[in-house]
């Protein structure tokens, strides 16, 4: 019997020829991940446990980025001991604030894990790396504690679904109308304890980051991984890494077997699909954004881990050129990383961001997780290009956010309510 | 800890960010995580959870974010154990490594009320409610987790690798 790709990779990394589903196994890890949040409560249990120690300094990536730049004396004490514990062990991916970004946009970025390899993170959100073929999951601070100390984590080697998408995408059809489509169709727990493999036709007409943003939101339908084939799009975006440029390697085209087990597999059709809009107070609860009729808007968020690639920028940035934002409407554009900052700057996209009247912020998880830089009122109403809108989400708890993709939300920004592109 | 008490029960799809929201998630002291337990579900479930108590509640309990201060304020509050038809698998892991009690049980879900009187007999593979008399089993751990919950947590077994 054939493999898919996350049991490929988990086979390679436990030693085994094979796995089944449902097997428990010890993964060894490539790269083991943690925000200043989620490693500060991992330091925590290192202490109780009455152990430090790191496995291996290169093999570990601490990234202070959801309430930073400091937003308060408390967060600044956590970032401070995140700082010391990466200093004191010489972790060669610690990065300062204000030098890479958000965790995800970063580890894809500089190409942290490439093909076939192993990442866990204490961010749910660890999954966006599997759209470049790597098995990348989030675990808690508990998990961290273990896979620090052992470079290994015990996991059940999960069931796959196959998602497959046919037809080509209209204009203004992205990865993120994709996925909240997809979520809709089968809702947010049809992956609990398995692996997404995503496929189909309809990829061809997607770039890379589209596969990111699809990649990302995989916990959002429960999965314990998203992941994509290898292709030569995910070949050409990681022979652009930082990694690569280093030290120029192979890269291993990995694709699941032809006789694969898949638990089960869905063709979702996306020829004639509209923007997708994900209403509160579920991403899952999405619409076509023909049914988002007269939604009055306070704020739009443009960027984070979801939606902050390059591409989304640029996407954003041709829909606000010339225009002005609605009076009543304050936005928020965040690159998900300093590398796109700086590229927005040079290609001046910041210009265009600043003179329609929106903060260009530097790069932190911010309003996404109701941290700073932009956080709900009561009662306010929030369009955004993150992967999230649970109550209080992004704020007060009678707040709400719907989510869309970077086109939506920049013309939303102009028109005051949710609107199409094409309706500006 | 005994698994008894009176229970608190909640729907479908109960997820980190109003288990613990994301402002406070800089809280990690045992009183802060305390006093915002599932403030933004149930403002008053801090203040009138006791010791020993439980939460039944439908699918996908503790989806969102990975964050190990949800499953940690529940524990802080006393929680003995949650019940529910299905949980996502981030918290799942974690309140297996924390050591905090977590059952599958789509009839007794069914069966429990708010402020039922239940407890749960591990050893015997049961729940029970006191409340309308009647017992239900409980969808058993894989051998491995069986073997985490029973050292309160995964600290020995993190340790034992070591060697
Ligand atoms: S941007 Fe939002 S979803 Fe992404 S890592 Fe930060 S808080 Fe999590």
């Amino acid at each position: 019997m054939g493999m898919t790709l996350t049991e490929k990779i988990m086979a390679s990394h436990s030693g085994k020829p094979t796995v089944q589903p449902g097997e428990t196994i010890n993964m060894r890890l490539d790269m083991v991940m943690a925000n200043e949040l989620s490693a500060r409560l991992t330091f925590d249990i290192l202490e109780q446990w009455n152990v430090e120690k790191v496995f291996d300094p290169d093999k570990v990536i601490l990234i202070p980025d959801h309430f930073t730049p400091n937003k308060d004396i408390l967060s600044a004490k956590i970032t401070k001991v995140v700082r010391e514990f990466a200093h004191r062990h010489k972790i060669k991916h610690y990065y300062e604030q204000g030098r890479a970004g958000i965790e995800h946009a970063v580890i894809a970025e500089k190409g942290l894990v490439f093909p076939g390899e192993t990442l866990i993170g204490g961010d749910s959100h660890t999954c966006t790396s599997g759209a470049l073929g790597a098995f990348a999951t989030g675990v808690g601070s508990t998990d961290i504690a273990a896979a620090l100390l052992t470079g290994e984590i015990w996991m059940r080697v999960p069931p796959t679904i196959k998602i497959e998408y046919q037809g080509k995408p209209g204009k203004y059809i992205y990865g993120k109308d994709l996925i909240i489509h997809t979520l809709s169709q089968l809702g947010t727990s049809f992956a609990t304890y398995k692996a997404i493999e995503y496929g189909g036709d309809s990829l061809r007409y997607l770039a890379i980051t589209d596969r990111l943003t699809m990649a990302n939101m995989a916990i959002e339908a429960g999965g314990k991984n998203g992941i994509f084939e290898v292709d030569d799009v995910t070949i050409g975006y990681l022979k652009r890494t930082s990694r690569y440029l280093e030290k120029p390697q192979d890269i291993i085209k990995l694709r699941a077997d032809k006789d694969a087990d898949y638990e089960n597999s869905f063709m979702l059709d996306i020829s004639g699909l509209e923007p997708q809009v994900a209403f509160p107070f579920s991403p899952g609860n999405g619409h076509p954004i023909s049914d988002a009729k007269d939604i009055k808007i306070d704020q739009v968020v443009i960027g984070t881990c979801t939606n902050g690639w390059f591409e989304d920028m640029k996407l954003a940035a041709s829909v606000l050129k010339g225009r002005q934002i609605h009076p009543h409407v304050r936005v928020i554009v965040i690159p998900g990383s300093v590398a796109i900052q700086q590229r927005c700057i040079k290609e001046g996209l910041a210009e265009i961001f600043i003179d329609s009247g929106c903060v260009f912020s530097t790069s932190t998880c911010g309003p996404c997780i109701g941290g700073h830089m932009g956080v709900l009122g009561p009662d306010e109403v929030c369009v955004s290009t993150t992967n999230r809108n649970f109550v209080g989400r992004m704020g007060d708890k009678t707040s709400k956010s719907y989510l869309v993709n970077p086109a939506i939300a920049a013309a939303s920004a102009i028109a005051g309510q949710i609107m199409h592109p094409d309706n500006l | 800890m005994e698994i008894k008490g009176k229970v608190f029960k909640y729907g479908d799809d109960i997820n980190t960010d109003v288990i613990m929201p994301g402002r406070w998630c800089h809280l990690f002291k045992s009183e802060d995580l305390k006093r915002h337990c599932l403030e933004d579900l149930d403002k008053n479930f801090a203040g009138n959870v006791k010791v020993g108590d439980l939460i039944v509640a439908g699918d996908n309990f503790g989806c969102g974010s990975s964050r190990e201060v949800a499953p940690l304020s529940i524990k802080s509050c006393g929680v003995s154990a949650i019940i529910a038809k299905s949980y996502a698998r981030i918290f799942y892991r974690n309140a297996i490594n924390i050591g905090l009690p977590i059952f599958e049980s789509l009839e007794a879900v069914a069966a429990i009320e708010n402020g039922h009187e239940v407890s749960v007999d591990m050893a015997a593979g049961k729940i029970i409610n006191h409340t309308i008399g009647r017992d239900f089993t409980f969808i058993p751990f894989p051998e491995f987790m069986r073997d985490i919950l029973s050292q309160g947590g995964i600290k020995d077994y993190v340790l034992s690798r070591l060697k």
